[in-house]
């Protein structure tokens, strides 16, 4: 598998949100997704992008653009440097929260993509990986 | 400081979300709405999301947020014009936007709540021959 090309965003405050969807459609688009899969994966990378920066207290998103034989792909790698998650399987259950919200952000953001994966430390932080096929 | 305008029409409140929504923006209108209802004494709340190219859960929350607290302030939303991409997005993601109402577009949009309202209208005393 092959990395075309390659980015890294800061991701600090829920308001950075915006500029996170923007920049992720412009890859989206230019990688030649459906309308309703540019739809998918920028919603996923909005609900990633606002645990980064509420529970995370910023992070990092590292977007790449992917090569794989013959099919075209766009990888988004959130990490931050938060207190880190205690119990994986409890955070990505539907509806449970801490922060107050709905609680899909994590559940919710996999069903949308191809490829999911999440690692956590506690005290070191949490990195979580979305990959969508063309 | 940014704003989403919110316009009085009759006894209804026109709002259309023309930009992508950073958090406090949407944070805003909610407080802007609530405060507008009272003010206005609204009946009928239409925001047309038709523009509205991404609805995470977070915007699905506001959207709900607003139905609910209209309709303690005795005023009925109905949120108009998504697009297809996002229905399938939103659902697919678990946000079923339960409690708002919805209408394909802002015709369809007003229609609904005229009728919502009129029941009311009616039991004013304005009883129709």
């Amino acid at each position: 598998m092959a990395i075309l090309r390659a980015e890294t965003l800061q991701v600090c405050s829920p308001n950075e949100i915006a500029v996170i969807r923007q920049t992720v459609r412009a890859w989206a688009s230019e990688i030649g997704f459906s309308l309703v899969d540019q739809t998918k994966i920028i919603t996923a990378a909005s609900e990633l992008a606002r645990n980064a920066a509420t529970h995370g207290g910023g992070g990092t998103l590292l977007l790449e653009k992917l090569n794989d034989e013959n099919r075209r792909g766009l990888r988004l790698t959130f990490e931050d440097q938060g207190p880190g998650i205690a119990d994986i399987d409890l955070a990505m259950k539907e509806g449970y929260s801490t922060g107050g919200g709905l609680g899909l952000g994590l559940s919710g953001s996999r069903r949308l993509v191809n490829e999911f994966s999440i690692s956590s430390r506690l005290g070191e932080g949490t990195r979580v990986s979305i990959t969508k096929w063309v | 400081m940014e704003q989403i305008p919110i316009i009085k029409m009759g006894e209804f409140l026109l709002v259309t979300i023309q930009v992508d929504m950073h958090d406090q923006l949407a944070v805003t209108l909610q407080e802007d709405l609530s405060n507008k209802i009272v003010a206005t004494g609204a009946h009928g709340v239409l925001i047309d999301i038709s523009a509205l190219q991404v609805v995470d859960s977070f915007i699905g929350r506001i959207l709900g947020n607003i139905a609910a607290i209209s309709k303690v302030l005795d005023a009925h939303t109905v949120v108009v014009g998504m697009q297809p991409a996002v229905a399938i997005t939103l659902v697919e993601l678990g946000v079923s936007l339960k409690g708002v109402r919805t209408a394909l577009n802002a015709e369809k949009g007003m229609e609904l709540l005229r009728k919502s309202v009129m029941p009311k209208e009616r039991s004013d005393g304005d009883t129709p021959g």
